[in-house]
């Protein structure tokens, strides 16, 4: 790649290796079509970031046979391709060659951001009418007097009119939303204070009265749109970023008709009975028994175990496990919509309840608050008509009231702190999914990690490689090379050159392991039964797990290899940092209790529980949950999502299913466990800065409110007091921005080697 | 005030110009890209890759 250092972006290039890339049928299937034979295709493409990504992608794929055009764009990271015909070009294969992986996203992510364009929009009219209005306000207090004055109050208000239809309409819906469902929220006050004010001031402009609030009714939307479009830009950024992950799971399979014809269908139309076919790298779409064919199946995603599983014919297959040897030809048992991951996204609809359940701060702040407001305003009117008996002057007050208490600042104090803590956290490659899910966890006190793929890297790695005569090592390499085994690319990964003899007739023995030839010498890396069918039986078991890898030559062994699964890289800093933080840790897994003893022992955990199943995992943390715990969950398998969704707030990493990802509330992009540390961090910072903003809100208004009820305000006090306000509320949140260089340099410098303390795996 | 009579007309009428210049840049599609946008004043155009 014709690149700059990889930036925190890069890191989305991180992905299961062995994730297959989409077949064309897929690209097909997720192309649009355009009219006549055009049709769309839209990539994600997270490694783009300059110039020159942008034309090597652009240049080679526009020189393709029936390309149109590609256009990259590099703030989604994504590339759409017009092409023509009924063959889609080696597009995914191009950008391949190029250096960039390249994958499909979901289709229901494809079109524009409608809410963010009607934001923007809304701000754009807003700003324009605050401007404007401003300035003749400015004129108003200057001095202007009768007639001219009256006119810069009428045009003020023929301004507004637009302001307030296409601008206020975002919080009078909103506001009306709530209040149908008999709920408040911080829109309903707005909405009133607002409307309220308008009323107010173009009655007094047509009785040619002295006071009017159009400025202030204007500038409080403009400054509460501001908030809300930064809000919305910054979760988006998020969404987006999650979507150009990877997909898992497959998007249709190739089908074997009776009559020997093959369909690729969507994973909608397969049925019960129909035959696929399975190439190896590929994902299974759907539960079924395998027909012919055998292979080495990878089911961490699943069950959470971390060894592969060798499979024959007549053995049965859940949707989700990849397929790592050999082709396999199956008959599906179950259709999409009753296999297993859709049992897992039931499980976990039916386990969702304390997200659901959670009211934002802002939420229950603006529920006291807006009552306390309208009272208080009430109260003002009432006590001014008994003192005075002049209902223009009480009503007038009043709305003053309304006005100087319209929880601008409020507005903005709880929204601008949550933006401002996603945004430290996108750079240390987190992503948050809403401000809410910050609220949540800054409240947990016990964390449940799951052990496959989370805490461990679910990628075996050799850990007796110096005690292998280098010679037979290298041997090894080139022999695994030719496999996607698990163990054949650790294995691999020690390829050097060293003299070795040159492999010929490579083949690879599904379930059992690879076989090649040398002048005058027959190779075999895999199984020990297998590989060393001449040895003595006495040798038989001497190394545990995995039933022994070896390398034979003409059926003598000459190496054995021991594998580890390696744990995340900082796994155990970031449980003792956890623990320092005073949240207590334990692991949940669906692997065996030797397995999990070890990676906890290592790993300093205090309580496990192996062997769950998904609904187990479930019920371990509604257990929890009941015993008055707010637990947090980071999981990445298909059998985690359940307990995701049943959890107070959760985490998945980047090779998490598809469906884990979407179930999570954050998702981070890097190695490092680190991540859960100083995401708990970040968001406990953020919340006192939240509770710091509300108090300073709620100490202006204690300022405010009495001279606003005493009858002092002027538009003038009160689009200074207002403005004030905000800004104060502002400059604390960005306090959160200047915090704790510390942290982020250790996140943002994974120390490596604590990841190399790998985990004698034993099954 | 006769002067305020067609000064308040332009300035608002200013105004709104560059509000429409706005709204239609953003339906135009040119705030799509804009990190893209930085970028690709670095490209020489020496085809047609743009058109799309």
């Amino acid at each position: 790649m014709s690149c700059c250092a990889p930036d925190a972006e890069m890191a989305l290039a991180l992905n299961r290796s062995e994730a297959a890339l989409p077949s064309s049928q897929e690209i097909r299937l997720a192309s649009r079509a355009l009219g006549g034979d055009l049709r769309q295709t839209d990539l994600s493409v997270p490694a783009v970031h300059c110039a020159a990504c942008i034309q090597t992608i652009e240049t080679a794929l526009g020189k393709l046979g029936r390309v149109e055009g590609a256009r990259v764009n590099l703030s989604t990271k994504r590339v759409s391709i017009r092409w023509r015909g009924d063959e889609v070009p080696p597009l995914v294969a191009t950008l391949g060659r190029l250096g960039y992986d390249a994958h499909l996203f979901d289709p229901e992510a494809d079109g524009k951001d409608k809410t963010l364009s009607e934001l923007i929009r809304a701000v754009a009219v807003a700003g324009f009418a605050a401007g404007n209005i401003m300035l003749l306000s400015v004129s108003v207090w200057s001095g202007a007097e009768g007639a001219t004055r009256d006119l810069f109050h009428w045009v003020s208000a023929l301004i507004a009119i637009p302001a307030l239809a296409f601008a206020g309409g975002i919080y009078f819906r909103s506001a009306w939303n709530a209040l149908r469902h008999g709920r408040m929220n911080m829109d309903v006050p707005i909405a009133v204070g607002v409307s309220l004010a308008y009323a107010m001031s173009l009655y007094e402009t047509i009785n040619h009265g002295e006071h009017a609030y159009f400025d202030a009714s204007v500038s409080l939307l403009f400054f509460l749109l501001i908030g809300r479009t930064l809000d919305h830009v910054m979760r988006e950024r998020a969404r987006t970023a999650v979507n150009g992950l990877a997909r898992l799971a497959a998007r249709g399979a190739m089908v074997l008709r009776d009559d020997g014809t093959r369909d690729y269908l969507p994973v909608g139309e397969i049925e019960p009975g129909m035959h696929l076919l399975i190439a190896a790298g590929e994902r299974i779409p759907v539960d079924g028994r395998i027909v012919r064919g055998a292979s080495d199946l990878d089911c961490s995603l699943v069950s959470g175990e971390s060894t592969p599983r060798s499979v024959a014919p007549g053995d049965m297959m859940q949707a989700g496990v990849l397929n790592l040897t050999g082709p396999l030809s199956l008959e599906v048992t179950a259709a999409a919509k009753d296999s297993f991951l859709a049992e897992m996204v039931r499980l976990m609809e039916a386990a969702e309840g304390g997200r659901a359940r959670y009211r934002r701060i802002a939420d229950r702040v603006s529920a006291l608050y807006a009552p306390v407001v309208h009272l208080t305003a009430f109260v003002t009117f009432l006590g001014w008509m008994a003192a005075t008996g002049d209902w223009h002057r009480a009503v007038t007050i009043a709305i003053a009231v309304l006005i100087i208490t319209c929880p601008c600042a409020l507005g903005l104090a709880v929204p601008i702190v949550q933006v401002v803590a996603a945004r430290r956290l996108f750079e240390a490659g987190v992503m948050v999914k809403d401000g809410s899910a910050l609220e949540r966890l800054a409240a947990i006190d016990t964390a449940v990690f799951d052990k496959t793929g989370t805490l461990t890297l679910g990628q075996p790695r050799l850990v007796n490689a110096s005690s292998v005569d280098p010679a037979m090592l290298a041997i090894a390499a080139d022999m695994a090379a030719h496999s996607r085994h698990p163990f054949s690319k650790a294995i691999a990964a020690f390829a050097v050159f060293a003299g070795q003899p040159k492999l010929e007739a490579v083949s690879e023995h599904p379930g059992l392991g690879i076989e090649a030839t040398t002048a005058g010498s027959t190779w075999r890396l895999g199984r020990r039964g297998w590989a060393g069918w001449k040895a003595r039986t006495g040798d038989e078991g001497k190394f545990g797990g995995h039933g022994g890898t070896v390398l034979s030559r003409n059926g003598m062994i000459v190496a054995s290899f021991t594998f580890e699964d390696a744990t995340r890289s900082d796994a155990k800093t970031a449980v003792r940092q956890l623990k320092d933080a005073g949240v207590s840790v334990e692991m949940l897994s669906g692997d065996i209790a030797n397995a999990c003893g070890e990676v906890a022992r290592m790993l300093d955990i205090g309580s496990f529980v192996p062997a769950l199943l998904p609904s187990g995992k479930v019920e371990h943390i509604e257990a929890l949950t009941r015993a008055g715990h707010r637990v947090l969950m980071v999981g990445d398998g298909l059998n985690d999502t359940p307990a995701l969704g049943a959890a107070h707030v959760s985490f998945a990493p980047a090779t998490a299913a598809d469906i884990g990802r979407n179930a999570a509330d954050f998702v981070f992009l890097r190695e490092s466990l680190l991540a859960v540390p100083l995401a708990l961090g970040i968001s406990r910072k953020a919340g006192q800065l939240i509770r710091q903003n509300l108090a300073i809100a709620i100490i202006y208004n204690a300022v405010a409110v009495p001279i606003a009820i005493l009858g002092y305000v002027t538009p003038l006090i009160a689009a200074i007091a207002m403005s004030a306000s905000s800004l104060l509320v502002i400059g604390n949140a960005l306090r959160l921005q200047a915090l704790g260089p510390h942290t982020q340099a250790r996140s943002t410098a994974p120390d490596r080697r604590s990841g190399i303390d790998a985990l004698a795996q034993s099954s | 005030m006769t002067t305020l009579a067609y000064l308040i007309p332009v300035a608002l009428f200013l105004g709104a110009l560059g509000l429409v210049g706005f709204l239609w840049a953003l339906m135009s599609g040119q705030y799509e890209d804009l990190d893209g946008a930085a970028e690709r004043i670095l490209i020489d155009r020496d085809d047609k890759a743009d058109q799309l």
